[in-house]
């Protein structure tokens, strides 16, 4: 084998300073990794539908249930904010928006409307399935 | 290698030529493909969600009856195939970025590539199961 050659090394995340960018593209990872793992809670739903009644009443006591509830409503906010996250990566890919304040833009925009798609969703959500 | 070799509007470069699909062996087609499921399930989104929420606080009766429709069907078999591709490639970029000891890397490769193949056919048969109506 040949001997290793000491390179220098370029500095690692924690010389710089935190930017918005850089901390959602942290958090784009961070929820697509938990939407990968939530994949089981969509698979457990469609297997139950297909098993019969017995089996879905567990999917929806535990849907229904507090933590149940938490964990869907962070999905929710994981999909929404993972998907406008990705429109701005598509945005990026076709070559615009990479000025400073076009990029902060982009990037606040794909935080607030993630929050606000996810609210909106449960807000419809419980319009339309609370009184069934 | 002379300017003749390359034509004129190419963006590759002779290097590039040389290294031609690099260390991966297969290009860019992860990529792309990653774009492309990403807009499939971007325009996926607005129909799922309004599945999801014509089934809320529903019976497994109307549930099955609902999902077995074709239109219903099509919509979740393309946001379940999309999702399994999508999140599959995303999580090979991430175990590459981070995984560095060579065969926990393609091990964990590996069990990405079984449990989204996984979810794909599990959640594929069971919406075919209610489609079909057995």
């Amino acid at each position: 084998m040949t001997a290793r050659i000491e390179r220098p090394l370029s500095p690692h995340i924690q010389v710089y300073r935190w930017t918005l960018t850089m901390v959602l593209s942290i958090v784009h990872r961070a929820t697509g990794i938990a939407l990968y793992v939530g994949t089981l809670l969509l698979v457990w739903w469609l297997v139950a539908a297909a098993s019969g009644p017995a089996a879905y009443a567990h999917v929806q006591a535990f849907a229904g249930s507090i933590i149940g509830r938490l964990i869907v409503f962070g999905y929710t906010w994981a999909l929404m904010h993972h998907m406008l996250s990705g429109i701005r990566h598509f945005v990026w890919d076709l070559g615009y928006g990479f000025k400073p304040n076009e990029r902060e833009a982009l990037t606040w925009a794909a935080l607030i409307g993630g929050i606000a798609l996810t609210v909106l969703v449960w807000i419809v959500a419980y319009a339309m399935g609370g009184g069934r | 290698m002379s300017a003749a070799d390359t034509p004129k509007r190419s963006m590759r470069t002779p290097l590039g030529r040389v290294r031609n699909l690099g260390a991966a062996h297969s290009g860019t087609s992860d990529f792309w493909r990653q774009r492309i499921t990403g807009v499939a399930l971007t325009l996926l989104m607005i129909p799922g969600l309004v599945i999801i929420m014509m089934l809320l606080g529903r019976n497994q009766v109307y549930a099955a009856q609902t999902l077995s429709s074709i239109p219903v069907a099509v919509i979740l078999l393309l946001f379940i195939l999309a999702s399994a591709w999508h999140m599959k490639i995303g999580m090979q970029v991430v175990i590459e970025d981070y995984v560095h000891n060579e065969k926990l890397k393609l091990t964990a490769v590996m069990l990405n590539n079984f449990f989204s193949f996984a979810v794909a056919l599990a959640s594929t048969y069971a919406i075919l199961k209610l489609a079909s109506g057995v």
